[in-house]
């Protein structure tokens, strides 16, 4: 496509929302893997689960983003049941974690995906709300409004997660658990019960950002597979569990994939996540913002 | 000396089926039950003796079969030179992989080998002359005598590349190359400490898995007579590949084969009788519930109880 510097600076607008949609997507995996070391391949999954349940709810007369909240709790009680479940087989037993809890998340993603495509089938879901197929008019501009509303949750989610991981006396025990266990433990706190309570809010994200994708676009069962990518893009590059480094790089994530779509052409958008991930695990594996 | 020999009995057995049998559907199935052989094989080699995870089956699979189908429509090569470079273009993206990725590991390994997938799988997707998004459609050459159909004849080279795979999954374990490759999962500083060229070792594994795997993605185009990228480089092929061996168990070389044709069996089974999403399902199931409650696979498990009940 022909280079001009309307389009450029729309690719950058539109690179900027969708980055800030990425940053929100990650950030339970900013705190399950970043934080606590679970390597949650099944993240991703679980957003397609929170996905297809704003959509169920949807049918029900409830808006998108609505329905994320109110299954929040849901997902909580699920997230800690998870942890605990994989605390008792793999951790609990010692270091050897390694292959088996790869394996263990990874064939748990299948389960859901699979799940998915049984009980609803393999075609697209969307969502129907007032501000679905409206845009946002500036100058000769057009801001779809879908994009401004999952930009205002995804400022909102980080911010709110932010504050409460730096505020709160369990939020600071989360960051404290994944910088020292066992000076946690000689605390007199069980570093187990904050891994627990860290997972359970991690996994009820999901469903915020679950219903952030169906509001964006239309969701697949197979959906989790290219977020894969871009959500452990997003929190590598972030640089492992820090907040404001979730942020900078799903908009640097969002920016150049926004560029590429503009001005390669969409087929080649998939590989700018993996790209950028290979590029930062190649050349700088602690991540932008790591020490 | 006794591997060597059930190894040729297994090789006579394969060609007197191909000239015997005539059901088609037999060759058909066991085909993509040898093909999971050798790819789970395959993967035990890095994942299974090193405790590196490759979640980029798909990409060695899905590059072996374009680099035969690249063969096939500019040269019109025949199959055992498909398999060849195949093997050598795999054994290339093995080493590339390895050097990218030299300083990860555990999670940090596996997500960069899904990144090398879909990255190739995107390049493959914008070459026009491979066919892009659409697929391209192979015809398959005359079949060559004694056998009668081109289908019992790759099955038979599907034993043949099984068998390749196994012995050389078998050296790797009984030589210095496994142990070496052991001492790294168990602890890579330690390792390193006491003299074991890891770097070396783990560039070596990355490479014969990855020639290995690409390998048996080479004769797929000439299997379907059609390949397109989102299947050649599916994920079904990474769990598949990664769920096997670890079903069948990662100490022995039998694990990957035990879990291979268990799976792979029942795989096409439920393909055939109910549908192919439930097969993933099964695959999905039987990973989580081995990890969980027998992780040290089915191999390991029966010695055990041999061990108990008969010893």
């Amino acid at each position: 496509m022909e280079f001009s510097f309307d389009l450029l600076k729309e690719a950058l607008i539109f690179g900027a929302l969708l980055g800030c949609f990425y940053a929100a997507v990650s950030v339970g995996l900013s705190v399950s893997f970043g934080l606590l070391d679970v390597p949650h391949i099944a993240h991703p999954a679980f957003m397609v689960l929170g996905a297809y349940g704003a959509w169920l709810l949807g049918t029900h007369g409830f808006d998108p983003i609505v329905a994320g909240v109110v299954l929040m709790p849901l997902f909580f009680a699920f997230g800690v049941a998870m942890y605990r479940f994989y605390y008792e087989t793999f951790e609990k037993r010692g270091a050897e974690v390694g292959v088996r809890g790869l394996a263990f998340f990874f064939g748990i993603a299948f389960i859901v995906e699979v799940g998915l495509i049984l009980a609803f089938g393999v075609d697209q879901r969307m969502v129907e709300a007032p501000y679905i197929g409206r845009s946002w008019e500036i100058g000769d501009m057009r801001i779809p409004m879908r994009m401004l509303v999952a930009f205002a949750t995804a400022l909102v989610l980080t911010g709110l997660l932010a504050a409460y991981l730096s505020r709160t006396f369990t939020g600071r025990a989360i960051k404290a658990v994944a910088q020292d266990e066992a000076a946690l433990r000689l605390m007199g706190v069980n570093p187990v019960r904050i891994k627990q309570w860290a997972f359970g809010i991690a996994t009820a994200v999901t469903t915020a950002a679950g219903a952030m994708l169906i509001v964006v676009g239309p969701v697949d069962p197979s959906m989790d597979r290219i977020y894969i990518g871009r959500t452990f893009c997003v929190v590598v590059l972030g640089g492992l569990g820090s907040m404001s480094g979730t942020l900078i790089a799903g908009l640097i994530l969002g920016i150049s994939e926004s560029l590429v779509l503009t001005f390669f052409g969409a087929s080649w958008a998939p590989a700018v996540a993996f790209g950028l991930l290979l590029l930062v695990l190649g050349v700088r594996p602690q991540g932008l913002f790591g020490k | 000396m006794k591997f060597w020999i059930s190894a040729a009995v297994a090789l006579i057995l394969a060609v007197a089926a191909a000239l015997t049998v005539k059901n088609e559907y037999f060759f058909f199935a066991g085909y993509v039950v040898l093909q999971f052989v050798v790819l789970a094989t395959a993967w035990n080699i890095l994942g299974g003796y090193a405790g590196y995870v490759n979640f980029g089956t798909g990409a060695f699979f899905g590059i072996g079969a374009y680099t035969a189908v690249l063969l096939v429509k500019s040269l019109g090569l025949p199959l055992g030179v498909q398999i060849a470079a195949a093997a050598l273009v795999g054994a290339a993206l093995g080493l590339g992989v390895g050097l990218l990725t030299l300083r990860l590991r555990g999670i940090f390994f596996s997500i960069a080998t899904v990144a090398v997938a879909i990255i190739l799988q995107t390049a493959i997707f914008n070459w026009r002359y491979l066919g892009g998004a659409t697929g391209v459609q192979i015809l398959r050459p005359e079949v060559t005598p004694p056998f009668d159909n081109y289908i019992k004849m790759l099955f038979v080279v599907g034993t043949l590349l099984a068998i390749v795979a196994v012995a050389v999954a078998r050296y790797v374990e009984t030589s210095w190359v496994g142990r070496g490759l052991r001492a790294i999962r168990d602890s890579e500083e330690a390792a390193e400490c006491t003299g074991v060229p890891t770097l070396r070792l783990k560039l070596l594994a990355c490479v014969v898995s990855g020639a290995l795997m690409s390998a048996a993605g080479a004769p797929l185009p000439m299997y379907q007579s059609f390949v397109e990228p989102d299947s050649a480089f599916s994920l079904n092929y990474s769990v598949s590949a990664l769920a096997m061996p670890i079903i069948g168990g990662t100490a022995h070389w039998l694990g990957p084969v035990v879990g291979a044709v268990l799976l792979g069996t029942i795989q096409q089974l439920v393909t055939v009788t109910i549908s192919s999403e439930l097969n993933v399902l099964v695959v999905g199931v039987l990973l989580v519930l081995f990890v969980v409650a027998a992780p040290e696979g089915i191999v390991g498990l029966t010695s055990r109880l041999w061990a108990r009940f008969f010893k």
